[in-house]
């Protein structure tokens, strides 16, 4: 597995009286293949998967992945790490299912059939063949997530990470999300508010107000998450 | 976000399918000179006439043809219209006639080829633009979302409307083009973000 490693990182957004730090001083190593993240709104965990891919810059500390550095090597590290919105119609990007899904490819130096090939497994293996010349934004909320997921899992990532991705959908959609998830062999790192998602993950990080409060189990992060909620 | 609207692709085995990109756009391209340089009533005729000939050789569904008409109704009446009164009727239908007939072109070409195939083509043609420090792969991209946003903000302007009318508001021009325009900028930044996620500023 990838080792991200995030040594002393702190991050602020705006100007002047504006100003406002997300994340103060993080320092956490992850190499574990499934890590969850929860927290409240605005207690800098997407902000802190932005990190993982180089989307934001640290204002101060580093933030590599296998050794690269997010900032200098950002080309190398985005090849390395997917990364999944919450909101799919935000990042399908061409007209039909089947060009979403091979408009990663296209900047791959990968021949015509390559990419045809390697667009038919991942509609295929994310149960969008049938749907291949669709519209996409006339596909359900779920299977928009999923061509989101194939999409990016069409590039094969050493590392996935998933901001909320099943915070707009039902349940059946959610656990079709998870089930895809499950079967992944990649690292993955998952924001999520649905804790129910981090059963049999590795580690859970709980964060509030830009700092990492739990770091540990499943379980025990979720009984730290609740007792935030409520204090 | 479930914009119904006239659908970008429609996948078939024709000859217009089959036909090369490149070939539709140039053929788009040379009918938008002759209908701007010969407007007589019977030219235009035979322009419309010419169109729907090729909606029927692709084997296009009539209702997409017929939904196309109609979206066009709503400018093409009025334009005759005025054209009728404060001209003649031969301009009016020099005018509307070449206007419909060069919008359901550019619509068969879009129903029968990929946005990858066009996308393709545009980016060969853009070749030379590299001399000039422009990505043509940019630009290439930059047709692909037009094309992908003109359903995007068809969806936004559903939602807006729904929600006015949820609230009880009554139709106001300014009322629905601000959180449209709000939201659009929203969604343009969220794709931003999402277009450097997938390496496309590497």
């Amino acid at each position: 597995m990838p080792e991200i490693r995030v040594s002393h990182v702190s991050h602020s957004f705006g100007d002047g009286s504006a100003r406002r730090t997300v994340l103060t001083d993080l320092d956490v190593t992850l190499t574990e293949p499934r890590i969850g993240i929860v927290g409240a709104n605005g207690s800098g965990k997407s902000t802190f998967v932005r990190l993982l891919n180089g989307l934001v810059h640290p204002d101060s500390g580093t933030v590599t992945v296998d050794g690269r550095d997010t900032v200098r090597d950002g080309r190398e590290v985005r090849r390395r790490v997917g990364f999944c919105f919450t909101d799919p119609d935000a990042q399908i990007v061409m007209p039909t299912v089947a060009e979403d899904v091979a408009f990663g490819l296209r900047r791959r130096g990968l021949t015509k059939d390559e990419v045809r090939a390697r667009t038919q497994g991942a509609l295929t293996a994310y149960g969008l063949s049938g749907h291949a010349d669709h519209p996409a934004h006339l596909l359900s909320g779920g299977q928009k997530q999923l061509l989101a997921l194939a999409s990016v899992l069409v590039t094969e990532p050493d590392l996935l990470v998933l901001d909320e991705p099943t915070t707009l959908l039902d349940l059946r959609n959610a656990a079709m999300v998870r089930s895809v998830v499950d079967g992944l062999a990649q690292q993955v790192v998952l924001v999520t508010h649905h804790l129910d998602l981090l059963d049999g993950f590795d580690r859970v990080l709980v964060f509030n107000e830009g700092r990492i409060v739990h770091d540990g189990a499943p379980a025990g992060a979720v009984v730290a998450y609740r007792a935030l909620a409520t204090a | 976000m479930a914009a119904q609207a006239v659908p970008l692709y429609l996948p078939g085995s024709s000859v217009v399918h089959r036909t090369g990109a490149g070939t539709k756009l140039l053929v788009l391209l040379a009918a938008g000179v002759a209908l701007a340089l010969w407007r007589s009533p019977w030219q235009v005729a035979l322009a419309f006439a010419l169109v729907l000939a090729g909606y029927a050789v692709a084997r296009l569904p009539l209702r997409t043809l017929v939904r196309q008409l109609l979206g066009l109704a709503w400018v093409a009446v009025p334009l005759l219209a005025f054209q009728w009164i404060f001209a003649s009727w031969q301009t009016g239908i020099g005018v509307v006639g070449s206007f419909v007939s060069m919008v359901l072109l550019a619509g068969l070409v879009t129903l029968t080829t990929r946005t990858t195939a066009m996308v393709d083509v545009v980016v060969r043609a853009c070749g030379w633009l590299r001399r000039l420090g422009v990505d043509p792969e940019r630009v290439g991209l930059m047709l692909a979302l037009g094309i992908r946003s003109v359903h995007v903000v068809i969806g936004l302007a559903q939602e807006v409307r729904e929600a006015q009318h949820a609230r009880g508001l009554r139709a106001s021009p300014r009322a629905f083009a601000v959180p449209l325009i709000v939201r659009s900028l929203r969604h343009a930044d969220r794709l931003g973000e999402a277009l450097t996620a997938r390496g496309v500023d590497d």
